[in-house]
């Protein structure tokens, strides 16, 4: 909590990095008190990892320092606000936490933990659910990590190949530069 | 970064066991915690750590472009050909069951395949952003 609040109020971007990468720490931490251990697998590796490196480097092409905010506006604090206690209102309508009557242990949770070992064969009960029960969604993920790939290459390396074959004047044919 | 003896051998020293956790992480993910998606992401963090310490240089030469291209297809490519491969054997799109004669063991070798699907794209993808990041900035 600490830590998101001190990367609202820094300006430093560096800095505001990596906190972030302490924030996404700090909530692999709790994941681990919460007994997701997988959740907290990822959250350590890509929030506290990969993405502070990734971050670094996008921070490296721009300035170091936040653009100063113009003034504060109402509105916007407003509709956070109202947002926030529109929220805060719904949380009262939450089954208790950790009962085991709760709608999310009845549906189809029983079936993954009873039958998942005999049908599946594997005793980690996360892999079969992410690879096996919703395969289709594991797929999908993978296709937006795909996705990201191929659109930080288009982004970033397509103009980068563009400005070396301007910039030495190499045998880059006329047509292609034209399409 | 390249001075610096001590940063230069501990990295040398450490990579291997990235590398090696990694493949523990992705063959282990049917047994603990761990999967695809984490293996690839300490694979890739392997290579940024060496192209942190010896420049984009040296990482160039031990992860070429092309080859990191073809792998971030390949990932994606081998968890949907498990998906046709179980639609041609009878199944439905993705049901690894009928991949062999046992559904059980269908399903578990169905589950590492998609597993090193998903492992190749991600390590390939994020080597990918950070090495097209990192030529930016030259």
């Amino acid at each position: 909590m600490a830590t998101a609040i001190a990367v609202v109020r820094l300006r430093n971007l560096v800095a505001v990095v990596i906190l972030l990468g302490l924030y996404s720490l700090l909530m692999a931490a709790v994941w681990v008190l919460l007994d997701a251990v997988d959740v907290a697998f990822t959250e350590a590796a890509v929030g506290a990892g990969i993405t502070t490196v990734l971050m670094l480097a996008a921070v490296s092409l721009t300035s170091r320092e936040e653009k100063p905010a113009g003034r504060p506006s109402v509105l916007a604090l407003a509709l956070v606000a109202v947002t926030g206690a529109a929220l805060l209102y719904g949380t009262a309508d939450m089954p208790p936490f950790g009962d085991s009557d709760n709608p999310i242990h009845r549906h189809v949770a029983p079936r993954y933990i009873y039958d998942s070992p005999a049908e599946i064969g594997i005793p980690n009960m996360v892999t079969s659910v992410l690879a096996s029960y919703r395969g289709y969604d594991t797929l999908g993920e993978t296709t937006v990590i795909f996705t990201a790939g191929i659109s930080v290459l288009l982004l970033l390396g397509g103009r980068r190949r563009k400005d070396k074959a301007g910039g030495s004047g190499e045998d880059g044919a006329p047509g292609e530069d034209g399409a | 970064m390249k001075d610096l003896i001590v940063v230069r051998v501990v990295t040398k020293l450490l990579i291997p066991f990235i590398l090696l956790f990694a493949l523990y992480v992705q063959t282990h993910g049917d047994y603990g915690p761990g999967g695809g998606f984490q293996a690839g992401v300490i694979f890739a963090a392997a290579f940024i750590l060496y192209a942190l310490v010896f420049g984009m240089t040296n990482a160039r030469r031990a992860m070429p472009e092309r080859p990191m291209l073809i792998l971030v297809a390949l990932g994606v490519l081998i968890y949907g050909g498990v998906g046709v491969a179980a639609l041609l054997l009878g199944g439905h799109y993705l049901e690894y069951a009928v991949l062999v004669s046992d559904p059980v063991e269908g399903n578990e070798i169905g589950i590492w395949l998609v597993e090193l699907g998903v492992g190749i794209t991600v390590a390939a993808v994020m080597m990918t952003i950070f090495f097209t990041f990192a030529a930016r900035k030259r």
